[in-house]
């Protein structure tokens, strides 16, 4: 196959979190899945995929694989990263609660179960423009909460409330929604829009 | 206008696979609930006693301080479960106006019926439940368990139950795959569960909601076996607080869970870390005293 067939790669941080859907979302859309656990995974690949779970503890398990720096670098490389939930509060600049920022590449700031504890987590149709008319369901679980956006980051989505839930900053998507908890691929479709080849699905 | 809709079945079974690759810690007190998270837990399990302190004091075993339950969800920012008594719902309720992120209905508890498990649909919070076999499994599913764990024997430090457990679920999965679609209405009455779940759990070929290995799990190597097994995620009880050194044990165990499949790290994290909790192996404990037996 040459360069031009292959299938792209997409990686997903697969430390802990919601990994599987992920991976189903990426062969639906085409692509092939790649779990990372170690630096080694992270070769090759075309895009990379932070998922939701816990940001305390994937933060603390991407120092001790030493993932920091690689997954960086790929982004300074202009890999497409999308970040969900969880993987919104890793590539954040600002943590309203005082945490360091992990890969801070997306100029807003978030509060970590912003929206409250699990039984204030929401299921809420979002009108997403980029992605056509057919709004995506978004399901929010101790979402994380946009507190303010930069001049640098383009608000996709919001919330019925008018709070930001997708974000997007050159080759970087965050959602503080689980695009990868539905059927509707169009967010995975989006990704593979930035990577820039590929069955996309715009809609 | 759009609306919004809290306490989903999505927003309840999201939160499970949240939790998928993890290690879910039983915690007596606000300091130790830090440490679980600072080791990287992902969620916190707050009870008075663990399983085999429970076993040492004997005497009925109920759902724990709701103080206690609030200092634990004030400390810590990781999702905070905790227990109440198999179909006390009226324990549930009370933990649900506390705002737990999952309640535990569990039979390290002193079963409050004998007969009926709580109807977990009626309820926004969500439950998870413990299993033994795929009928168990099922039944609890049916009942509105948005998590199953299946059940190893808790507070021994002896994984051979979560091992015989685990093997009967999927091995139950298995089975119900190779049937025919009319075959399936006779499993469903073998299992004694509803025929929609059963269906769903054939054509998924794994249960329709995470699955976790709960009890008995001690060492790193144990969280990895479980792992291998099929289980998504593991609790660890008494073995992380009643082991010599709790904070290296729990940093192993979340280590051993994340990397489950790779021996070269398993055996790094396993070397030098002292003494696990000492465990009662199962054949010293009598049949009648089987926590893990609790469950209809």
């Amino acid at each position: 196959m040459t360069e031009q067939e292959r299938r792209p790669r997409i990686g997903v941080l697969a430390l802990q979190g919601a990994v599987r859907p992920h991976v189903e979302a990426i062969r639906a859309v085409g692509a092939d899945p790649v779990e990372v656990r170690l630096p080694r995974d992270l070769v090759a690949l075309d895009g990379l995929i932070l998922p939701g779970g816990e940001s305390t503890t994937m933060r603390k398990l991407i120092d001790i694989y030493g993932l920091r720096e690689p997954i960086a670098s790929l982004a300074r490389g202009g890999t497409p990263l999308l970040g969900t939930c969880a993987g919104m509060i890793l590539l954040a600049e600002r943590i309203a609660d005082g945490d360091e920022p992990v890969f801070p590449l997306l100029d807003i700031e978030v509060r970590r179960n912003g929206y409250g504890r699990q039984l204030d987590s929401f299921e809420a149709d979002l009108d997403v423009p980029e992605l056509g008319p057919e709004p995506l369901h978004g399901v929010f679980i101790r979402a994380p909460f946009v507190t303010d956006v930069g001049p640098a980051a383009e608000v996709l989505a919001r919330d019925p409330d008018g709070t930001p839930v997708a974000i997007r900053q050159g080759r970087v998507l965050a959602t503080a929604f689980h695009p990868e908890l539905t059927d509707d691929r169009r967010l995975h479709g989006l990704l593979l829009q930035l990577v820039g080849r590929g069955a996309g699905n715009p809609a | 206008m759009t609306t919004i809709e809290r306490s989903t079945w999505a927003t309840k079974v999201g939160l499970a696979r949240m939790l998928a690759g993890g290690v879910i810690m039983d915690v007596v007190t606000a300091d130790q609930a830090k440490i679980a998270e600072e080791a990287g837990a992902v969620a916190v399990m707050a009870l008075e006693r663990v399983p085999s302190d429970i076993r040492k004091y004997g005497g009925v075993a109920r759902m724990s301080d709701p103080r206690l339950i609030t200092e634990i969800m004030e400390a810590t920012s990781i999702p905070v479960m905790a227990k109440c008594r198999i179909g006390h719902f009226a324990e549930a309720q009370i933990l649900e106006l506390l705002g737990v992120d999952y309640i535990d209905e569990s039979e390290v508890l002193t079963p409050a019926d004998e007969e009926h498990h709580i109807d977990k649909h009626a309820f926004k919070v969500p439950f998870v439940c413990g299993c033994r076999d795929l009928g168990e499994a099922l039944r609890r599913i049916g009942e509105g368990a948005a998590m199953i764990r299946t059940k190893g024997e808790a507070g021994t430090g002896d994984i051979v139950e979560a091992v015989r457990h685990m093997r009967a679920v999927q091995k139950g999965i298995r089975q119900l795959q190779n049937m025919r679609p009319d075959e399936l209405f006779a499993a469903a009455k073998e299992l004694r569960a509803p025929y929609d779940v059963v269906k769903q759990t054939a054509e998924l070929g794994e249960l329709p909601v995470p699955n976790f290995s709960a009890g008995g799990v001690a060492t790193p190597a144990d969280a990895s076996l479980m792992r291998q097994l099929g289980a998504q995620a593991v609790f660890v009880g008494s073995g992380i607080f009643k082991s010599e050194n709790p904070e290296r044990y729990a940093r192993a165990i979340v280590k051993a869970t994340t990397q489950y499949d790779n021996p070269e790290i398993l055996a790094e994290v396993s070397a030098g870390l002292g003494e696990p909790m000492r465990g009662t192996s199962l054949g010293e404990i009598p049949p009648e005293e089987r926590l893990a037996a609790r469950g209809w």
